[in-house]
C-alpha cells in the first residue's frame, strides 16, 4: 500500500513547554488509522499541525508525496478534510448550505456551485442521510445529525484524507456507532483514508486498522491495534487494567477495562 | 430525490434573482418620488425626459443641481453604512454590530472634527477630513476590539459596552472642540445627528467611490464570510485565509463608515436594522445577502430622507433622527428576543 501522509520529526512546543516531541509515522491510504491518547497529551496539537493551521517547528509532513508547508490552504483543503470537535453552530444556515461549502475549495471566486457541484453536494448528503433533512436549519439539528451533515460537508470536498477529532465527544451512545460506522464503510467502499483522533479507547479499537498511541508528548506505540493496546501500554497510559480481546459477536475488537490501578 | 434537491437549489436562485429584482424596482421608486416632492413637483414622464437631457430646463436644473446630488448621497450613505453593518456582524459572529453601536461613527466623527477645527490632517486638499475619520474609525475599531476581547474570544455583552463607552467618549470629545472652536464648527447638530441638506456633486464624487469600494471589497469575500460565521476553525479547515480576509473586511467597513461620517456626520442604526431585515427575509448567505442589503440601505436612507423632508416642511429635520427614532426601538427588541432566541 501507498503511504498517503508521511510525517516525520514533528515537535512543537508553547513558549517553551513542549507538546508534542519527535513525532513520526505513515498513514497508509485507504486506512482507517488512529491518533490515541490522554487528554493534553499533544493529540489535538498533532492535528492542527497536520491541517496546517500550526506549523510545526521541526520536521515534515508529506501529504501524496508532498511537503505540506509548500501547499496553499486551499490546496490542503482539496486533499484533506476535518471534521472538528466542536460543531455548535448557531446560525440558520441550512444543512445544504453547510454542506454546500465543502465546494469552495474547488470553486472560483464568483462561480456559483454548476450542477456537477450540487450533485456532489446531495451524494454525500444521500450517503450521511442527511439528504432528508436537507432544508432544516443547522441550529435546530441534534449533535448526532449535525456531526453528519459536517461530515457530509466534509465528503463534499472529495478529499484523499478526512481528519476527525474526537468524533464522538458530543454524541448520544447510539450517535456514536451510526457515525463510526458510516465512516468507516465509507472509507472502505471509497478507498478514502480516515484519521480518528480521541482519547476513546474502545472507539480506536473498535474501528481503527493502525494506529499510534501518544504519552507524554511521544509515540509510546505504533502499528496494528493489537500490537499497541497491550495491558503493559494501557496500564502504562492510562493507568488502567485492561485487556484488548476480539469480539466475535460484532468481528472487532473491545477493549475490556478491568480496575484503575 | 437528488433531482429534487437540485430543483429547489434552482428555485431559490430563482427567488434571489427576483428579490433583487423587486428591491432595485423599490429602489428607483424611491429615488424618483424623493426627486419629484418639494416646491416644483415632477411628474414620472418629466423625470424621465430629464434624465435623458430632453425635459424642462427648470426641472433639469431642479432634478440635476438641486435634489439628485442629496438623493444620491442618500443612496450611497445608506449603502455603506449598511454593508458596513453586515461585514461587522459576520465577523464578531454577532447581530449587535454595527459602525453606530461600536462607536466607530463617533471615532470617524471625532478625526473629522480634529481635521475642521485643528486642521490637522494626513493627506491634505479634498481628501483631508475623510482621510483623518478613516484614521479615527479604525484606531476606535482597534480598541473597541482589543478591550472586548477575551481569551480569543468576542463576547457580545463586552462588545458592545465597550463600543458604547469608547463611543461616548468620542463623542465628547467632538463636543468639547465644538465648544472650543466656536463659529468654527457649525452646529453641533450636524455631526451629532447627520444631515444630508448641504451637498452637491463635488462631495458625492468622494463618497460614492470609498463607498463602492467598500462595498465590492466585503461582496469579494461573500463566501469566507459564510464559512467564518461558523467559527474560525472551521473557515481555516475549508482552505480560508481566516486572518487576511478578516483584516481587509474590516479595513472596507472602516472606509465605508469614515466616507459616510465625514460628510454627512452620524446617522446611526442603519447598519444594524437593515441587515437585520434582510437577514430574515433572504437568510444569512452573503451571497444575497450583500446586494439585498446594498438596496435595502439605499431605499432606507431614501425614505428616511423624504420623511425628514415633510415632518418640518418646509425646513429639514436632521436625518439621524429619524433613524434613531426607528432604530432604536428595533435594537431594543432584539436585546429581548435574543434572550430567547438561538439564531440571528
Amino acid at each position: 500500500m501507498v503511504d498517503i501522509l508521511d510525517i516525520d520529526d514533528i515537535s512543537y512546543d508553547y513558549t517553551g513547554s513542549v507538546v508534542i516531541e519527535e513525532i513520526g509515522f505513515q498513514v497508509a491510504a485507504g486506512e482507517v488509522f488512529g491518533i490515541l491518547g490522554p487528554n493534553g497529551s499533544g493529540k489535538t496539537t498533532l492535528l492542527k499541525i497536520l491541517n496546517r493551521n500550526l506549523r510545526s517547528k521541526t520536521g515534515t509532513v508529506l501529504i501524496e508525496h508532498e511537503d505540506l508547508s509548500r501547499l496553499t490552504k486551499n490546496e490542503i483543503a482539496k486533499r484533506m478534510a476535518v471534521v472538528p470537535q466542536n460543531n455548535e453552530i448557531s446560525f440558520a444556515f441550512t444543512v445544504t448550505d453547510i454542506v454546500m461549502m465543502g465546494r469552495m475549495p474547488s470553486l472560483e471566486r464568483f462561480q456559483m456551485e454548476s450542477e456537477e457541484d450540487l450533485r456532489i453536494v446531495f451524494d454525500a448528503m444521500e450517503k450521511t442521510k442527511t439528504l432528508q433533512f436537507a432544508n432544516r436549519f443547522i441550529n435546530q439539528l441534534s449533535g448526532g445529525e449535525r456531526q453528519r451533515a459536517i461530515i457530509a460537508r466534509a465528503l463534499a470536498q472529495q478529499p484523499k484524507i478526512i481528519l476527525m477529532d474526537e468524533p464522538t465527544l458530543h454524541l448520544d451512545v447510539n450517535h456514536q456507532l451510526e457515525v463510526l460506522d458510516m465512516v468507516h464503510r465509507l472509507s472502505r467502499e471509497q478507498g478514502m483514508t480516515v484519521i480518528i483522533v480521541s482519547h476513546d479507547l474502545s472507539l480506536v479499537a473498535r474501528y481503527c486498522d493502525k494506529m499510534i498511541l501518544i504519552h507524554d508528548h511521544r509515540i509510546e506505540a505504533a502499528g496494528g491495534v493489537d500490537a499497541v493496546l497491550t495491558p503493559e501500554n494501557m496500564r502504562k497510559v492510562f493507568n488502567i487494567e485492561a485487556s484488548l480481546d476480539y469480539d466475535e459477536r460484532i468481528g472487532k475488537n473491545t477493549v475490556t477495562i478491568i480496575r484503575p490501578c | 430525490m437528488i433531482d429534487e434537491a437540485i430543483e429547489s437549489i434552482n428555485r431559490r436562485r430563482a427567488r434571489w434573482t427576483l428579490t433583487l429584482i423587486s428591491l432595485f424596482i423599490i429602489l428607483v421608486v424611491s429615488v424618483y418620488y424623493s426627486v419629484s416632492k418639494g416646491p416644483i413637483e415632477i411628474t414620472f414622464m418629466e423625470f424621465l425626459y430629464a434624465l435623458v437631457g430632453r425635459g424642462e430646463p427648470v426641472h433639469e436644473k431642479v432634478i440635476w443641481q438641486l435634489r439628485m446630488p442629496r438623493v444620491m448621497m442618500a443612496v450611497f450613505v445608506g449603502m455603506g453604512l449598511t454593508v458596513a453593518g453586515v461585514g461587522m456582524q459576520a465577523l464578531f459572529k454577532n447581530p449587535m454590530a454595527s459602525p453606530y453601536i461600536l462607536g466607530l461613527s463617533s471615532g470617524a466623527a471625532f478625526g473629522a472634527a480634529v481635521a475642521m477645527v485643528i486642521g490637522i490632517t494626513i493627506i491634505p486638499g479634498r481628501l483631508a477630513i475623510p482621510s483623518m475619520a478613516f484614521i479615527f474609525c479604525f484606531i476606535t475599531l482597534m480598541i473597541v476590539y482589543n478591550i472586548a476581547r477575551s481569551h480569543g474570544r468576542v463576547p457580545v455583552e463586552t462588545l458592545l459596552l465597550a463600543g458604547i463607552a469608547v463611543g461616548a467618549f468620542f463623542s465628547a470629545l467632538v463636543s468639547l472642540l465644538t465648544y472650543l472652536a466656536g463659529d468654527e464648527l457649525e452646529g453641533i447638530v450636524f455631526w451629532m445627528m447627520g444631515d444630508l441638506s448641504q451637498f452637491g456633486w463635488d462631495n458625492f464624487i468622494i463618497v460614492m467611490p470609498l463607498v463602492v469600494i467598500g462595498v465590492v471589497a466585503t461582496y469579494y469575500y461573500s463566501r469566507e464570510l459564510n464559512a467564518m460565521m461558523l467559527g474560525d476553525h472551521h473557515a481555516m479547515n475549508l482552505g480560508i485565509e481566516v486572518n487576511k480576509v478578516r483584516f481587509n473586511v474590516l479595513i472596507a467597513s472602516a472606509l465605508m463608515t469614515a466616507a459616510a461620517v465625514s460628510f454627512v456626520g452620524i446617522i446611526g442604526f442603519v447598519g444594524l436594522v437593515i441587515p437585520h431585515i434582510v437577514r430574515m427575509i433572504v437568510g444569512p448567505d452573503h451571497r444575497i445577502l450583500i446586494p439585498a442589503s446594498v438596496m435595502a440601505g439605499a431605499i432606507f436612507l431614501v425614505l428616511c430622507d423624504i420623511i425628514s423632508r415633510i415632518v418640518m416642511y418646509p425646513g429639514t429635520l436632521p436625518i439621524g433622527i429619524i433613524t434613531a427614532l426607528i432604530g432604536a426601538p428595533y435594537f431594543i427588541y432584539l436585546l429581548r428576543r435574543r434572550r430567547r432566541e438561538i439564531g440571528w
